[in-house]
């Protein structure tokens, strides 16, 4: 008879390491104590979040450790002309025997910052799944229902160019815009509040180029490729183009997401997704692009626009800088609704285009000016003149 | 996913790139590498509409497991030697995971390849959610594990603390200076690709075996993003390779990636697996076997080797001279042994070795005990505050390192240290390659090549010069690794919590002022410099003095 061989396996052993066994000097200290919550209690976002990207004005002893080849490392705080207070003290001198501490937490306005939604891993990967499974079930459901064959060949035109074409403002800010800005910012706060800006637009895109995919396969004259004309050539959509572009090459990570965020989105996003195609795809039997296209305004209304407001409120009431701030952001707006307005213009005719008509454009313009002059008064800016144009 | 299949689906989004016509993307990063616009296709063919439910139903089970492991009670079979090495481990990596979420905008511009960004996109949330997904961690040991001390002020020690420094060469090297060199090559060609695996499997495996389960789950559902930023950096390593051009600076650059990873990951991860267990069987590997495993023959050989056929240049030497400092330099044992030579400044607590590790270290490392044996002994002889001082003051046969200036792991293998004067000041190398990366790799020009993108050492690389002068109880109130009542260690060199046995702040007074070894090395005259670097490499092993002249 053989003896079974003993399985090598590390053996259980009972430690009595848990929380409460015994009474010391920090045995029921347990939150994290290096920041000051927004609120009275820490929440759980902040504890994830708060101070994992460092900053040499409080606990960086040693200071960045590489940098470009400039000199510089860390996430200077001249990438954007804003301020926060704070801003213009000198990082603390280091030197032999100077010691490591640097200015109370949080040192600077910048670190004041909270995003609203609280989005982490947990919350972000939740919401998200959601919209996706929604968005598929919509579209399954409207393919078995042959729901694509109400569809007028108007409004199979409409939605194969001027929908496709949104896809690209989508993709194009979501990748160069908001995930380029995801490094610029000085706190772990802006940066993953925009990072997850940048996959809602990614993932909006990403939807459309899907639905558009479908479309092609469900309805035999839909065109999957029309939307690459519509946006390289129709003149209808070179001033969205133009606009989308210009956001991308801007430096200043601050002017890119206001002027994104809190101009073009409110008056051109909302105007082509929610006073037009909403509006008008009922009109024309379509019960499906608007539930796709809700979802990314839902994205943009409920939840980005949310964070900026949040971080943008912060720096109009700034204490040291507040006036600094609004007389830079007033020029911003200056040029930005300029250039919103004119490409919002420049899509009038595509209004024209379903067989069953939306609320005229001018109505449509008129609403989103008017939610946009709300927002700058909730911003403590005043709505620029280009506005009228 | 629908009926789509992935690749139509995949096809569909390459439609959503374009190229400007009116305004180029702002360029924010620069780097000497050149790309021809080769089409590489993305390898990932990831489309978000089935990602997104994926990584879900991974947090599904991740935090499933957290809930069990505390209705469970599995704290009450959690070694706290192993936790305590914790405390160092995740106040660092949520910073190099948020970090490389952050150097992904660095390749945009840098790398002309728009299939190539939907990839790094994705990358860039994946790493969201890893460092969050770390700091939920370190918040339930915080919460449910017996000392929260060290968890609870983590990322102000992090930020302070010499350990925390070293580690943090492995968030900054990703988001600075070439973007190529940094986001490409330090990043995703060598820390993931190769070092991704102690970090995240070999460590989680010692975890589960010190009671932990927690740490392989969180770490494991990690590891299964980093296949997929392998497969972006193997991609932009294989648009590099096609312009000779680059042939130069990548074997620059995999130089400086490799030996760096080597000196920061292999100090931590070797010391935690190691050190941090109780499992002492002798079947179960040592980090050197699980080095030889998951690095020498996974990484080197099988991933490094095969590119040769593309011009890569391989580091061979240096490969063949990380295992030679492992496996015959004791590297990993004279860090250990530093990092509790150093207790004292640090926010956690090392248990003292015991007749039953010695045993395990001897079998796995033949000769362990004659060199690093006794200083264990007088370590555990010292550990509890009984008119002496900690031991970094005692007399134990060992001399107090002078740092390296790159990798700031100090100099360990002493015979190795090399010294030069750079930037107008002297300083000191843990080894002749850590040397070679200031002096030579980190300069604007490389080999007589101009290379105005490379970044640049900087900071105040040496912990101990802000505190020249100081005595020792200022310096850890200064740092913050002081708990509740004001005067006890956050630090201890033993497990034994009662408070009669921990050491605090009034133990520290006695003790003669830091010194600062660079600061000193400036202050000498050649002389008595080249004294000590004679004197310097005769030391060790074990940090030995020199032995005297016959």
């Amino acid at each position: 008879m053989t003896t079974p061989q003993e399985r090598s396996v590390p053996k259980p052993v009972f430690t009595d390491a848990e929380a409460g066994a015994k009474t010391f000097p920090d045995s029921d200290s347990r939150r994290y104590n290096y920041f000051t919550p927004a609120k009275r209690k820490q929440s759980h976002y902040e504890d994830v979040t708060v101070e994992v990207q460092p900053d040499p004005r409080h606990y960086l002893s040693q200071g960045w450790l590489y940098g470009f080849s400039d000199g510089r490392g860390g996430y200077p705080l001249d990438w954007t002309v804003l301020k926060a207070w704070g801003s213009d003290r000198p990082e603390p001198e280091r030197y032999p025997g100077s010691g490591g501490k640097g200015y109370d937490w949080p040192a600077t306005g910048w670190h004041e910052f909270r995003d609203p939604n609280e989005e982490w891993e947990l919350t972000f990967y939740r919401y998200n799944s959601n919209v996706v499974r929604q968005v598929n079930q919509n579209i399954d459901n409207a393919r078995q229902s042959k729901a694509f064959e109400q569809w007028n060949q108007n409004w199979v035109k409409f939605v194969e160019r001027n929908v496709g074409a949104w896809m690209h403002v989508d993709h194009g800010l979501g990748l160069y815009l908001y995930a380029n800005a995801n490094r610029r910012a000085p706190t772990n706060m802006h940066n993953n509040a925009i990072s997850v800006n940048s996959m809602h637009r990614i993932r909006s895109a990403q939807d459309l180029a899907l639905y558009n995919l479908t479309l092609t396969e469900e309805i035999p004259s839909f065109d999957g490729q029309a939307h690459l004309e519509a946006w390289n050539n129709d003149p209808q959509w070179q001033g969205v183009r133009e606009t989308a572009e210009q956001l991308t090459a801007t430096d200043d990570w601050c002017e890119a997401i206001f002027a994104s965020n809190v101009i073009f989105e409110p008056l051109v996003g909302e105007l082509f997704r929610s006073q037009l195609v909403q509006h008008a795809a009922p009109r024309n039997g379509d019960f499906v692009t608007p539930t796709i296209v809700g979802v990314a305004e839902y994205d943009f209304a409920e939840r980005d626009l949310r964070y900026t407001r949040a971080m943008f409120e912060l720096l109009t009431s700034d204490r040291e800088f507040a006036d600094h701030n609004k007389q830079i952001i007033n020029g911003w707006l200056s040029t930005w609704t300029a250039r919103s307005i004119a490409a919002a213009r420049a899509l009038q005719p595509i209004w024209s285009q379903p067989d069953s008509k939306p609320p005229r454009f001018e109505d449509g313009l008129d609403a989103v000016k008017s939610r946009f002059a709300a927002l700058l008064s909730d911003l403590h800016l005043d709505v620029p003149k280009e506005l009228g144009q | 996913m629908s009926r789509q299949s992935v690749a139509k689906a995949h096809q569909k989004i390459q439609e959503l790139s374009w190229e400007p016509q009116y305004h180029e993307p702002v360029s924010q990063y620069g780097t000497d590498y050149t790309f021809r616009k080769a089409q590489k296709k993305d390898p990932l063919k990831q489309v978000l509409r089935s990602y997104f439910p994926m990584q879900e139903e991974k947090d599904h089970r991740v935090y499933g497991a957290q809930d069990g492991a505390i209705r469970g009670n599995m704290f009450r079979q959690v070694q706290e030697r192993w936790l305590e090495w914790q405390k160092l481990f995740l106040s660092i990596i949520p910073l190099p995971e948020i970090s490389a979420a952050r150097a992904m905008p660095l390749l945009f511009r840098t790398v002309p390849n728009p299939e190539l960004h939907n990839g790094q996109a994705i990358q860039m949330i994946d790493e969201v959610r890893h460092s969050t997904i770390q700091q939920n961690l370190k918040r339930l040991y915080m919460n449910n594990y017996i000392d929260p001390a060290g968890f609870n002020n983590s990322l102000r020690n992090f930020q302070s603390d010499y350990c925390g420094t070293i580690g943090r060469q492995f968030a900054e090297g990703f988001i600075t200076g070439d973007a190529i060199t940094a986001a490409s090559i330090y990043l995703t060609i060598v820390a993931e690709t190769a070092f991704t695996n102690t970090l995240f499997v070999a460590m989680p495996a010692e975890a589960a075996a010190n009671g932990d389960y927690l740490l392989p789950t969180v770490f494991h559902s990690v590891q299964s993003d980093e296949s997929r930023h392998i497969s972006n950096g193997y991609a932009t390593l294989l648009m590099a390779l096609s312009d000779e051009s680059n042939h130069q600076l990548l074997e620059r650059d995999l130089r400086y990636a490799w030996w760096n990873n080597h000196r920061v990951v292999d100090a931590a991860i070797g010391t935690f697996i190691e050190y941090g267990t109780k499992d002492r069987r002798k079947d179960r590997e040592s980090y050197a076997e699980m080095w030889r495993r998951w690095i020498y023959d996974d990484y080197y050989r099988s991933y490094l080797v095969p590119l040769e056929k593309y011009g890569l240049v391989i580091p061979h030497d240096l490969i063949e001279e990380a295992w030679n400092q492992i496996w015959n330099k004791g590297y990993v044992h004279e860090v250990a042994q530093f990092f509790a030579t150093g207790w004292l400044a640090n926010y956690w607590r090392i248990d003292p070795m015991t007749d039953e590790d010695f045993e395990w270290f001897e079998y796995k490392y033949p000769g362990w005990y004659d060199k690093y044996g006794k200083w264990w002994e007088n370590y555990n002889r010292l550990s509890t505050p009984n008119g002496h001082h900690p031991i970094v003051a005692e007399n134990v046969d060992y001399v107090y390192p002078h740092r390296c200036w790159t990798c700031m792991v100090p100099c360990l293998v002493r015979e190795d240290m090399t010294m030069a004067e750079v930037d107008g000041q002297w300083r000191t190398y843990c080894h002749k390659e850590c040397q070679w990366t200031d002096e030579t790799a980190f300069r604007p020009t490389y080999q007589g090549r101009e290379t105005p993108n490379m970044g640049q050492l900087i900071g105040k690389r040496e912990w101990e010069t802000l505190y020249h002068g100081w005595n020792w109880a200022d310096v850890v109130s200064d740092m913050g690794f002081v708990r509740d009542d004001g005067k006890t260690m956050t630090a201890q060199p033993h497990l034994d919590l009662d408070p009669k046995k921990m050491w605090t702040l009034d133990h520290l007074r006695r003790m003669p002022p830091v010194q600062s070894p660079n600061v000193l090395l400036n202050e000498w005259t050649p002389e008595q410099r080249d004294a000590f670097h004679a004197d310097y490499i005769k030391q060790g092993p074990a940090g030995r003095p020199a032995p005297a002249d016959d």
